[in-house]
């Protein structure tokens, strides 16, 4: 077979195969424009139940669209229990019920996803303000990294101090204190501004009434968890209490933890590590989980262990 | 975090001491830890199994018309030792005394003495709210109705009652209760007669002309129409038919308040065997009309035009809803400071929304306020403190909450009464720790969240279970009006 027989056998096909697409096309036009004309009819539906949009153009922002509550929102048009498929998404922050457009999301369920993702990145990428250091009355140091950018792509030396700052918190910490509350930003500031003003307040309370100290707390910039370990060896504290912004996901950007362990110490096994996650407005509340934070710190004291070796 | 994972089991025991029989059920709650072990934790009843069902006993009457005590405790005693389970062993669980037997005049005694001598933490409870409730769920209305995420209504159809109580989605909706039962008249086995009418059902057959008399030969038909009435009254407690002029005369205490169309129906109580199952045999063979009501309910609107569910227990619905639905567990994150549990009979004061949404003296005044409705001969009673709280508060709201109580039940602790707060929404260990700082640490505090209740609810507090994270409870309506 020679080169032009080949070109035009390879033609042929192409035209076959594009011709038959076209046809295709065609025929599912019917069924597509059908749920676009449904689609136009429900989209009364929509409006009821999404704040009403800013439609002249004076300057104004339109409505946050992550306002909504995605656990309220159904956009199945007419469904066969309305009530029975709000109560499940009552369970979970899961998007059910979003019905589509065609083959895909409908513009609102596109919108609100990539919202939040933005969310999720402005999360890990923006710094906790100064004026918020200052206002909480955290004594402010940083790790290793000098930027962002290094503290993702460099987790080792988030979890390392320099010989300074070492200094710097050795002078501004108890010595051997019960314990030591420390704040990391971790891949979440906005968890931290969200959560810490009801959750230092609490845990303090609760502290007052086992009769513990809170002390000095510090925070540390572009903090990693196993930064508490060297925490631990410059402090020696009995108990160190990281509360750090978790990983943000599409649920929310304002989840925190607390990492707590008794004695902790560079290179410890993870095991020795109690975690107290998913703290937020939609988890637990900052301030239960503040209160329950200071009854564990004080049974950790008192059976002088942590992680797997604590038995609750 | 090194979660020993809770698998607890409570060891609970039902008695229910009806009109005519006295029976008992031990019941196992399993208690589970289901959040992982990176969360705070969240303690629930996972499942509920009845292992020990007792003989049925006749309820010994005294010739004074007085329940019999000693024959009671005796037969409790007995029961537990056929079950090989020592009375220390039991951690919860209710003593119900129901229809007939609840109108004795030392009824309150026998209920309240032997709940103590059942068990610790084995609560009395009575009323034919409650009845209607617990009867329900021992016949599995409640989870019919969550499962199947609709609306049912439970009769339990006994001897002179009929109890009924609706339930949406797994909730309590409304009770209602009807003098209509199986033994209201009663016909002797071998020759037939009526040997006994209750006075509703000769004014109903009066106001129907239908003729009845003590005395008077019978057949299954010549009671069809008296009993066709006894059922209509039924459809018409249920909705499907509108009331008629007899309705309000049959009804105990109160009726549902059918505002809402009601798709299921589900029965328990002696009666409801012959709704479910065609009788064989003698009709007469319990010498009384139980099992004609039950063929003419099978027969009714009631099954044909409602959806019919299955329930789980019959005759022993009440005594498994007492042994197994009575207790709950609190919320896995409370405070309690107090130790001497059980505390039993606290009558709750639950505050209005509107109470709650203003400044802390405003919680002040109306908790105040409202604590005089608990004075008897201006004797304050103990009064446990319902609120709705706050999804997700500030702590400064936390505080506003504290302070209000604080201030508001100034004078239960003048009284030396520990401070009891129960919260619907996840807040009562801060709640709780507030406001045992604002008392310096002296004085106690029990504060509890997750649980419902309302205003003229009571509620027994048991002692802390699963190394102390939780407390098991139980909410009842009203006892003895």
């Amino acid at each position: 077979m020679n080169e032009k027989d080949l070109k035009s056998m390879i033609e042929s096909i192409l035209n076959e195969m594009v011709g038959n697409k076209a046809e295709q096309e065609t025929e599912t036009a019917k069924p597509v424009e059908t749920v676009a004309a449904a689609e136009s009819n429900e989209s009364e539906l929509v409006q009821a139940s999404v704040p009403e949009e800013v439609q002249e153009d004076d300057g104004e922002c339109l409505e946050d669209i992550t306002e909504i509550d995605l656990r309220k929102l159904l956009l199945v048009p007419d469904p066969e229990d309305r009530e029975g498929y709000l109560k499940m998404k009552e369970k979970t922050p899961a998007r059910l019920g979003v019905w589509r457009a065609g083959p895909r999301y409908k513009t609102i369920t596109s919108l609100r996803f990539r919202a939040d993702h933005a969310a999720a990145q402005d999360a890990v990428f923006s710094y906790v303000s100064e004026e918020f250091v200052k206002e909480m009355n955290l004594v402010p140091v940083a790790t290793k990294c000098r930027d962002k950018d290094e503290y993702i792509t460099r987790p080792d030396l988030g979890r390392q101090f320099s010989e300074e700052t070492i200094e710097y918190i050795k002078q501004n910490t108890t010595k051997q204190a019960k314990v030591q509350i420390m704040v990391g930003d971790g891949l979440s500031s906005a968890a931290i501004e969200a959560n810490l003003r009801d959750i230092i307040p609490s845990i303090t309370q609760g502290f007052k009434m086992y009769g513990l100290d809170v002390g000095n707390i510090l925070f540390v910039k572009h903090c990693r968890v196993p930064s508490m370990d060297v925490i631990g060896d410059v402090t020696e504290a009995d108990v160190v209490c990281l509360l750090v912004g978790e990983r943000p996901g599409l649920v929310t950007a304002e989840s925190m933890s607390a990492y707590i362990a008794y004695k902790p110490t560079v290179g410890m096994p993870e095991a020795r590590r109690t975690v107290i996650s998913n703290i937020h407005s939609g988890g637990t509340p900052a301030v239960e989980a503040g209160a329950h934070i200071a009854e564990l710190i004080k049974t950790m004291i008192e059976r002088k262990a942590s992680g797997i070796d604590l038995k609750l | 975090m090194g979660v020993r994972k809770v698998n607890e089991q409570l060891l609970s025991v039902g008695i229910d001491m009806g009109t005519s029989t006295t029976q008992l059920v031990l019941s196992k709650l399993h208690i589970q830890n289901l959040a992982s072990s990176f969360s705070v934790p969240r303690l629930v009843i996972t499942d509920k199994e009845v292992v020990y069902r007792s003989d049925i006993c006749f309820t010994p009457v005294l010739a004074d018309n007085r329940i019999d005590m000693l024959q009671i405790q005796s037969f409790v005693q007995e029961q537990y030792e056929k079950a090989g389970i020592h009375k220390d062993e039991i951690q919860t669980g209710a003593v119900i005394i129901t229809g007939e037997t609840a109108r004795k005049d030392n009824a309150n005694e026998v209920l309240l003495s032997l709940s103590g001598f059942a068990g610790d933490f084995v609560v009395a409870t009575a009323g034919p709210d409650l009845e209607s409730i617990i009867a329900a769920k021992g016949a599995g209305a409640h989870t019919y109705s969550k499962e199947h995420s609709t609306s049912i209504v439970n009769i339990d159809i006994g001897g002179g009652t009929s109890n009924l109580a609706l339930f949406a989605g797994g909730e309590l909706l409304d009770t209602g209760c009807l003098d209509i039962g199986g033994r209201l008249i009663k016909v002797d086995q071998s020759t037939h007669e009526i040997t006994y009418i209750a006075p509703k059902i000769i004014q109903l057959a009066e106001r129907k002309g239908l003729y009845l008399a003590l005395g008077q030969r019978v057949t299954p038909a010549d009671l069809q129409p008296i009993i066709g009435e006894m059922v209509k009254l039924l459809e018409e407690s249920v909705g499907l038919k509108p009331p008629s002029d007899f309705y309000d005369t049959i009804i105990t205490n109160k009726g549902l308040r059918l505002d809402r169309a009601i798709p299921c129906i589900s029965f328990s109580g002696g009666v409801a065997d012959y709704i479910y199952q065609e009788a064989t045999g003698d009709v007469f063979e319990f010498g009384d009309i139980g099992i004609l009501l039950g063929r003419a309910i099978a027969a009714s609107p009631l099954t044909q035009q409602l959806t019919v569910a299955r329930s789980v227990e019959t005759i022993r619905a009440t005594v498994v809803g007492a042994g197994s639905h009575t207790t709950e567990i609190s919320g896995s994150t409370i405070t309690y400071t107090e130790e001497s549990f059980p505390i039993k009979n606290i009558p709750i004061l639950k505050l209005a929304v509107a109470d709650e949404s203003g400044s802390s003296e405003q919680l002040a005044g109306a908790i105040a306020d409202k604590l005089n409705w608990f004075k008897l001969n201006n004797d304050l009673q103990r009064v446990a403190i319902a609120l709705e709280g706050k999804k997700s508060p500030s702590f400064l709201e936390v505080q506003k909450y504290a302070q209000g109580l604080h201030q508001g039940m100034s004078e239960l602790l003048a009284r030396e009464y520990p401070l009891i707060v129960i919260v619907q929404h996840d807040m009562a260990k801060v709640l709780g720790q507030s406001l045992y700082a604002l008392l310096g640490y002296k004085k106690d505090v029990i504060c509890i969240d997750s649980v419902q209740v309302d205003n003229g609810d009571y509620i027994d507090i048991g002692k802390p279970i699963a190394d102390g994270k939780v407390l098991p409870v139980v909410i009842k309506t009203l006892v003895f009006h």
